[in-house]
């Protein structure tokens, strides 16, 4: 591993759960390791690990974050490096114990280290707004907000937003941490029927710059079951393209923004002319 | 005492004042309550966290029936955190510490108290003129879902919106230039002049001094426009503001 580098922490946060930051994490960092950044994912889900799974490292995990917080571990014997990239790393969270066993000065302790060794750190939050989501944040240069679009998601981000404004060490330095939207399970036809809040809505409430917005899709699910992240599953997919965009926008390059819409002509249409 | 090993600094005491609730139980009090159940009814959590007060002087309670009913307040999550207006000899060890400095909150922030001078004192030097601070609060940021800000002193006023869940409390009245989604208690130190002006209501309660409404009492027109809320005697009124 070189060493030298001075790596940047992106926390995937949410405080709602099951929004998509697992999937969102293990898709962002693929891209990015796949645009030849050198990547670690974290999971602080302890207790109830998942980013494992949707990495396909579930049987390859020996040691964890626990266990290198602890001294159990070295840092570097905990690192699972992903079979498709050879830039992408996991360190997994122990699924037996619980958040107590994240300590303030274990994590940091880590995160600096990790600074020295990776592009990009990218901690997946456990969902909540307690301390494995707080830990998460903590170290935080950068933070993406995963948000679906309806109003307990919006709220919960606007709380943890919140959060990142006075809990992270950037907000204590008196600094700000780079705040991102990024909507998922956006359903164009839902959207143009009223059914869910419109992208213009969710902009308005969390008042946050948009990297990205990914359409729900099947292909996300079925990358999700088969263990690869859908930008490395599906690379062509709608959703693989929107993370790919979000990524380099992640990376500050300017890509104009797409927002999804229904490409299915005829259904388009028939429920185009119902809602009329 | 000299039986101590090392010399401490000295205690040093600050006094502090805070703003509570005063409630002003009536006989008969199990109708009281039944008001006050009524209210929890309809904001849940109301008084949670907050610190309540109990003036007495109405309610011509023994020490068994006030020990009795700061316990009915504790079981509908009230907590009792001083009394006034009992006698002295009726504060038994078991009833909350009695209170005795308390004043209308309207009269913070302007000190009435003056020192009389002796007449026959040698000329002094006249005082300092005192130092007006403006009392407001300006936050360029937006507030968030869970964020409460109190300001007894003054005004409030926000450049951005107030998210849902989120909650700003003044002493005076509160400007608000973006959308308001969460809620908004103006003059909570009695002032009943104090107003709630927003650019686009969304709110989930407005109050102004002991008045309130819930977003659910507030006429469905108004949300989405800008707003004004004041207190028209003992009701509090919204119009939109065009």
């Amino acid at each position: 591993m070189s060493e030298g580098k001075s790596g940047r922490v992106v926390v995937v946060t949410s405080g709602k759960g099951g929004v998509g930051k697992t999937t969102s994490t293990a898709s962002l960092g693929a891209a990015l390791a796949h645009l030849g950044e050198k990547v670690v994912v974290i999971d602080f889900d302890v207790g109830l690990r998942n980013l494992d799974l949707v990495l396909g490292a579930e049987r390859r995990v020996v040691f964890d974050l626990i266990n290198v917080i602890n001294g159990v571990a070295k840092l570097p014997q905990a690192l699972i490096k992903d079979k498709r990239l050879e830039h992408l790393f996991l360190l997994p969270a122990s699924q037996t114990r619980d958040k107590d066993a994240l300590t303030e000065e274990g994590v940091a302790k880590v995160i600096a280290e990790l600074r020295t060794k990776f592009d990009w750190i990218v901690c997946d939050s456990p969902a909540g707004i307690e301390r494995g989501a707080t830990l998460a944040m903590r170290h935080a240069d950068s933070a993406i907000i995963v948000t679906n679009p309806e109003v307990s998601s919006v709220r919960d981000s606007d709380r943890i937003i919140g959060l990142l404004d006075s809990k992270t060490e950037k907000a204590e330095r008196g600094e700000c941490v780079d705040k991102h939207l990024l909507i998922t399970r956006y359903h164009p036809w839902r959207a143009a029927r009223g059914e869910m809040l419109s992208i213009d809505d969710v902009l308005e409430i969390l008042s946050i710059p948009l990297i990205g917005i990914i359409p729900e899709s099947e292909e996300v699910l079925r990358a999700s079951n088969v263990g690869s992240p859908v930008t490395l599953n599906a690379p062509l997919s709608a959703p693989a393209k929107a993370y790919f965009d979000a990524t380099k926008r992640l990376k500050g390059e300017q890509i104009p923004m797409h927002i999804p819409s229904e490409s299915r002509g005829l259904f388009n249409k028939l429920f185009g002319r119902k809602a009329a | 005492m000299s039986s101590l090993i090392c010399p401490r600094q000295s205690l040093t005491f600050r006094a502090r004042s805070y703003m509570a609730f005063v409630f002003t139980p009536q006989p008969p009090i199990a109708d009281w309550l039944k008001d006050v159940d009524a209210t929890l009814e309809r904001s849940k959590g109301f008084f949670a966290g907050h610190p309540v007060a109990l003036d007495l002087s109405a309610a011509g309670l023994t020490p068994p029936e006030i020990v009795q009913l700061t316990a009915d307040l504790a079981e509908r999550g009230i907590r009792v955190l001083g009394i006034e207006g009992i006698e002295p000899h009726d504060a038994i060890a078991a009833l909350p510490p009695v209170l005795r400095s308390g004043r209308g909150a309207q009269e913070h922030g302007v000190e009435e108290r003056e020192i009389p001078e002796p007449v026959s004192a040698a000329p002094s030097p006249p005082p300092a003129p005192q130092k007006q601070e403006p009392a407001s609060l300006l936050i360029d940021s937006p507030v968030r879902s869970g964020q409460s800000v109190v300001y007894i002193e003054g005004d409030v006023t926000v450049l951005g919106s107030v998210g849902s869940g989120a909650e700003i409390i003044a002493g005076g009245s509160i400007h608000i230039y973006g959308t308001l989604r969460g809620l908004a208690m103006a003059g909570a130190s009695g002032n009943s002049r104090a107003r709630i002006f927003c650019h686009r209501f969304e709110g989930e309660l407005l109050a102004i001094g002991p008045h309130y409404k819930t977003a659910d009492e507030i006429e469905a027109s108004l949300r989405r426009g800008p707003a004004q809320a004041w207190l028209d005697g003992n009701t509090l009124k919204i119009t939109a503001m065009n």
